[in-house]
């Protein structure tokens, strides 16, 4: 089997940046939308480093895993797009701050 | 790499319960074509589709047993909690019924959704693998997702359902990256593996590991909102149908405690000393911060949202004991809160009327004048959930602070009854509205027949398991 040069570590690394992206545009952008992008980076970066335990580590389990993660997401998102979409037709913005009619 | 192989035999006597809901939850959207506007029928069906789950859930024997390469579990927990589920769930519907008639939510994938997130929560109850837990946790959450946004035209309920969304898949996040972490540390996704793995090789100081439980804490922290996690709790249970509230308040927690008792109890208690004191204090922030917030809330909605943060404070007690003793008591704890908080509820949906929900605390005063009965159902409710003898919330809380005591956890059982002395404060509130003030106004309460009957079984529950607790803590016995 294909034993890359880039070891372990590179890709851990580079899962856990996106995954502190994610967190990162979760926390600081307001538009409903971009945050809901930066949740499935999140889940992304995830899957990276799935993948690359698997391969790495010759183990199998990650791949199926990462290909439920997969699925979740794609249902995720299409129950996320529904509710923003409700409630898009009853209130005409994407602002996370403007929904304030429950105290946060 | 090692080849992926196909399980030798799949076990579907094993799988039992959830093959049986989900025909009937797909089988209830199908009928709904039919059905009308008259939603009796498939309500009937969906109660039916859960007796029989419960059922089924006993169909293998002996136990416990095992399926799909060992990463589904048939055991003596996870049957208890299947019988918990089908119970909330029967109970939610009952609930929902005269709700949904009033407010005029007339679909039926309400019915199929409350279903398939009950095969979510037995899928979670019995999983020993952490992809099975993924994906149990994911069926609940998207399940709630919807049913919490289930009021279409109204706005609060919109962006209650938008709250847990976004909050819900941002948890889903972190539960999942501890999830990669522990499978990288330990190579494998499987609770048993693990177990071995942490057993033999001594992983305790492995930094990954350390890392992905932290972050599995942080996740399914979330998903039974101990604080700091615990955020969308009270906006949520505000925001959400009443009856839904009162589903997703004892259902999915009960599943996420018993996915948190299976990790962390059952898999790496030898890792204890690395999660015990951070689980320690997950626990006694959820217990201060549950009970200090619920004093000053207004909302009875609310105020319930923050006792139930509470209570997932001393639920977590149950987990960091470990001990198998601990593991009753959690079951025994979420049958007698079952019955309470769904009483309690079916009070609260009683109260209401179209258009006006008489969700503050203030609607209360005078209850008692005007209907003695409610007022003494609600004032069982709450006691028992402030833990006062002779009601089930008492022996609950008796039995699980027992067992960590008898583990040697003497200060988080100080805390933890000290809070439900807190806790007294705001229950009693209530209660010296409904005994003590002058009625506001007229209470226009339709007596509706359903829900009327989740409160008998609920004040039956709670009084019974008060008095007579012997013969259902034996079966929760876990051998």
């Amino acid at each position: 089997m294909f034993e890359g040069t880039v070891p372990l570590a590179h890709y851990l690394t580079l899962s856990a940046v996106l995954f502190v992206i994610g967190i990162a545009g979760v926390l600081v952008r307001r538009n409903v939308i971009v945050v809901f992008m930066s949740i499935e980076i999140m889940l992304n970066a995830v899957n990276i480093s799935l993948i690359a335990f698997d391969h790495y580590l010759n183990l199998s389990n990650g791949q199926i895993f990462s290909f439920m993660v997969m699925c979740v997401a794609a249902a995720e998102v299409s129950v996320g797009l529904a509710i923003i979409i409700a409630l898009h037709r009853n209130k005409p913005t994407v602002n996370l701050d403007e929904f304030n009619l429950l105290k946060w | 790499m090692e080849p992926i192989l196909a399980p030798k035999s799949i076990d579907l006597i094993a799988l039992a319960p959830v093959l049986v809901l989900s025909v009937f939850a797909m089988g209830v959207l199908v009928l709904d074509l039919w059905a009308g506007k008259n939603k009796t029928l498939i309500m009937f069906v969906s109660l039916v589709g859960l007796l029989m789950t419960a059922i089924s859930a006993f169909a293998k024997n002996p136990i416990p047993a095992f399926a799909f390469t060992d990463s589904y579990i048939v055991d003596h927990l996870s049957i208890f909690f299947t019988c918990i589920f089908t119970l909330s769930s029967a109970m939610a519907i009952l609930l929902s019924s005269d709700y949904n008639e009033r407010e005029e939510i007339k679909v039926g994938e309400y019915y199929a959704l409350i279903l398939l997130c009950t095969v979510g929560m037995i899928v979670l109850a019995s999983s020993t693998d952490m992809i099975m837990i993924f994906l149990g946790i994911e069926i609940v959450s998207i399940c709630l997702y919807v049913l919490a946004g289930f009021k279409r035209d109204d706005p609060v309920s919109n962006e209650a359902a938008l709250k847990y969304f976004l909050l819900g898949a941002f948890a889903t996040g972190f539960l999942l990256y501890g999830m990669t972490l522990v499978y990288g540390s330990t190579g494998s996704t499987n609770l048993f593996k693990i177990a071995e793995f942490v057993k033999t090789q001594g992983a305790q100081s492995n930094p990954l590991l350390l890392m992905g439980i932290v972050l599995l804490i942080i996740g399914l922290g979330f998903k039974v909102a101990a604080v700091p996690f615990h955020m969308w709790a009270p906006d949520v249970y505000q925001g959400s149908p009443t009856p839904v509230t009162a589903f997703m308040s004892v259902g999915p927690k009960a599943a996420a405690f018993a996915a948190f008792f299976r990790v962390f109890a059952e898999t790496i208690p030898e890792m204890a000393p690395a999660w015990e004191m951070l689980l320690c204090s997950v626990a006694v922030l959820s217990m201060f911060v549950g009970n200090l917030g619920a004093i000053m809330q207004t909302n009875i909605k609310r105020m319930l949202a923050f006792s139930s943060i509470s209570h997932a404070g001393y639920l977590l007690i149950a987990v960091i004991a470990k001990s198998s003793l601990a593991g009753s008591g959690l079951l025994f704890y979420m049958l007698t809160y079952t019955f309470t908080t769904f009483g309690a509820f079916g009070i609260i949906i009683l109260l209401g009327r179209k258009g006006q929900e008489n969700l503050e605390i203030e609607n209360y005063s005078g209850l008692a004048y005007k209907h003695p009965i409610l007022a003494i159902s609600m004032t069982v409710f709450l006691l028992s959930l402030g833990g006062l003898p002779p009601f089930a919330g008492f022996v609950a809380k008796f039995y699980l602070f027992s067992a960590a005591m008898e583990e040697g956890f003497v200060a988080l059982v100080i805390i933890a009854v000290l809070n439900s002395a807190i806790s007294f404060y705001y229950y009693l509130k209530v209660v010296v509205f409904m005994y003590m003030k002058e009625p506001a106004g007229e209470f226009q309460i339709s007596l509706a027949p359903m829900t009327l009957f989740v409160i008998i079984i609920g004040i039956i529950g709670t009084i019974d398991l008060g008095i007579f607790p012997d013969s259902i803590i034996a079966l929760t016995n876990i051998p």
